[in-house]
């Protein structure tokens, strides 16, 4: 880690302190059942479930620079189907999940066949477009979605519905998850939305079909959605129009710039930080939107590069602060 | 050598009611290098865009090596060879030299559609990488961010990316752009060094640097073929002289 300074995308592998560093909080998070209480734990169940949705969010917005307010819907779909095909249509909560990812990431399909010609306002607003649409449909189509008062379904496992093994099979899950995604941002075809995010034009003239790679990171950020949005219908048990709103985008794309914009793994500090605060301000206020809109103004004045940026800019260099965000 | 490599008929650029050019024929053997001068405004950046497909012409035919390419998208004249550098640098800043490298190298290879494989540059990439890197003379520099790069440093680069994929046709609009004397001779000893097996066509206002470059030359003035000669005679030619005076005479 002393070259930490230098590219950040060029890392090609673990080196051996930050495997220790990996292991060490992977063994840490997988330890919390024991000291935690049941609510505590769920709230950092939530917290990897959320930290995923922000982290698929930030492989368009850090990687290919471009910002999705329809991820919401993405995750939110894929929470309806599988809540829908296992507490109505009587599929096993495995075939559920898959259902409810697959859906997720025909939804991104769709979303990404329109946006992908688009970038700067123009993405961010045709995405919260058709995000809302989603949305409308799953208010208006009553008959399937259950309307106003949503869908309720047991859809954990018998052997998942204590907290301690939920929460281990969500870790398991997410560290999964995350590996693909790391894996994903540093591959070749990562390198090519970087291009994407530094010059469209410059990437044309070399041959690239630009808006083919767009589809592309676009289709495969929707599927990582959908796994979070499938994690979270098993952890809730329940889903209704809020969980496809813009809210929900919205607040996805604060963990993500609050984590820190391209960081990667930033998502589960922003989620990890967002989720905390709103627990706490819960306690005194029901004004959380408000809260949550003044937070975001402080992170933009005074750490616009996020926690994991400002951390980084504060401890020495080569320190924990970029080793911390691995994971 | 018989059949010429680009060839232009009667091709035109409209920005609305300007015709940044305005039914441009020209022809460029396989091989030769081609100097395009004139004014600010003629036209030349316009031609490349279109050459290129930045831009597809309003009217017109553009053929590149017996394809008619003059409806296809950048990408796609990019892979059958037509490689271009920018007026105004255009690099990817917040990436290392060799990432620059290696996005342009991978532009025409099948790996760049690697989902979650590793990034690293391999044995035949890495030397293509860094003949290239050699060739503009900023070899030592593979590690470096681009936006820490000087600024004749950057144009070296932006040089280098556009000759590591081989091309067939490099189109190189004013490389020596906003260089210091002893960095534009650099810039022209680059291109002189260039295998005969690329045909270039440069754009360039010095024309000192660029008459002493190339076979041919074509001038252009208000979107049109003012004159196309051997350097010498373009050094002679009275109405490139006005041109460039500044003492257009309005047909
Ligand atoms: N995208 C565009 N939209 C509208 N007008 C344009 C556009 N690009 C170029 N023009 C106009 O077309 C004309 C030709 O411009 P062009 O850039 O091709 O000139 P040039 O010969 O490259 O000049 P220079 O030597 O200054 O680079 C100019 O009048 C310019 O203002
Ligand atoms: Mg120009």
């Amino acid at each position: 880690m002393s070259n930490a300074g230098s590219a950040p995308i060029k890392i090609a592998g673990l080196t051996g302190r930050s495997l220790v560093v990996v292991l060490l909080v992977l063994a840490t998070t997988a330890a919390l059942p024991l000291v935690l209480s049941n609510y505590q734990l769920e709230l950092a169940t939530e917290m990897l479930i959320f930290g995923v949705l922000a982290m698929s969010i930030d492989i368009l917005s850090g990687f290919a620079g471009r910002t999705s307010l329809g991820h919401g819907a993405i995750f939110g779909v894929s929470g309806y189907v599988v809540v829908y095909a296992s507490a109505q249509a009587g599929f096993s909560p495995a075939a559920a999940i898959l259902l409810g990812v697959i859906a997720a990431t025909a939804v991104a399909i769709i979303f990404a066949l329109l946006a992908v010609r688009t970038s700067g306002v123009y993405f961010l607003l045709l995405t919260l477009a058709l995000g809302m649409i989603v949305w409308g449909i799953c208010l208006r189509w009553t008959q399937v979605t259950g309307g106003e008062n949503g869908l309720r379904g047991d859809v954990r496992p018998a052997f998942l519905a204590g907290h301690r093994a939920f929460y281990w099979a969500v870790l398991a899950a997410t560290t999964v998850v995350s590996y693909a995604m790391w894996r994903f941002v540093r591959s070749p075809f990562g390198l090519t939305l970087l291009g994407i995010r530094d010059s469209e034009s410059r990437m044309k003239s070399l041959g690239y079909n630009v808006p083919l790679h767009l589809f592309i990171g676009f289709a495969v950020s929707g599927f990582f959605a959908g796994i979070s949005g499938a994690l979270y219908a098993l952890f809730n048990n329940f889903v209704s129009p809020s969980t496809v709103a813009l809210e929900q985008s919205v607040e996805g794309v604060l963990m993500m710039i609050a984590g820190g914009v391209g960081t990667l793994f930033g998502g589960f500090v922003g989620a990890a930080a967002i989720i905390a605060l709103e627990n706490v301000v819960s306690a005194y206020t029901e004004r959380w939107q408000t809260v949550l809109g003044l937070t975001f103004i402080v992170i933009m004045i005074f750490a616009p590069d996020g926690i994991i940026g400002a951390l980084r800019a504060i401890l020495p260099r080569g320190g924990l602060a970029r080793e911390r965000y691995k994971d | 050598m018989s059949e010429p490599i680009l060839s232009l008929s009667d091709v035109v650029v409209a920005f609305d009611a300007l015709r940044a050019v305005d039914g441009v024929s020209l022809t460029v053997p396989r091989g030769q290098r081609r100097a395009i001068i004139g004014p600010n405004g003629a036209g030349k950046t316009t031609l490349f865009n279109a050459i290129a497909g930045v831009l597809p012409p309003t009217a017109g035919k553009i053929a590149f090596d017996g394809h008619d390419i003059t409806r296809l998208p950048p990408h796609r004249r990019a892979r059958l060879g037509v490689s271009r550098t920018f007026q105004i640098t255009n690099l990817f800043p917040r990436l290392s030299v060799r990432d620059n490298m290696v996005l342009a190298l991978r532009g025409r290879s099948p790996r760049k559609f690697s989902l979650f494989g590793k990034s690293d540059v391999d044995g035949s990439e890495g030397s293509q990488i860094d003949t290239a890197l050699e060739a503009v003379r900023i070899a030592g520099r593979a590690d470096v961010m681009v936006n820490d790069l000087s600024y004749g440093e950057q144009r070296q680069l932006e040089i280098a990316l556009s000759l590591v994929t081989s091309p067939r046709l490099l189109l190189l609009d004013e490389p020596a752009a906003g260089l210091s004397p002893s960095e534009r001779s650099m810039v022209a000893e680059i291109i002189r060094s260039l295998g005969r097996d690329i045909t270039v066509v440069l754009i360039e206002h010095d024309m000192d640097l660029a008459l002493g470059l190339v076979d041919r030359v074509t001038c252009m003035f208000e979107g049109r073929v003012l004159v196309e000669e051997a350097p010498d005679e373009i050094r002679r030619n009275k109405k490139v002289q006005e041109v460039y005076l500044g003492r257009p005479r309005h047909a």
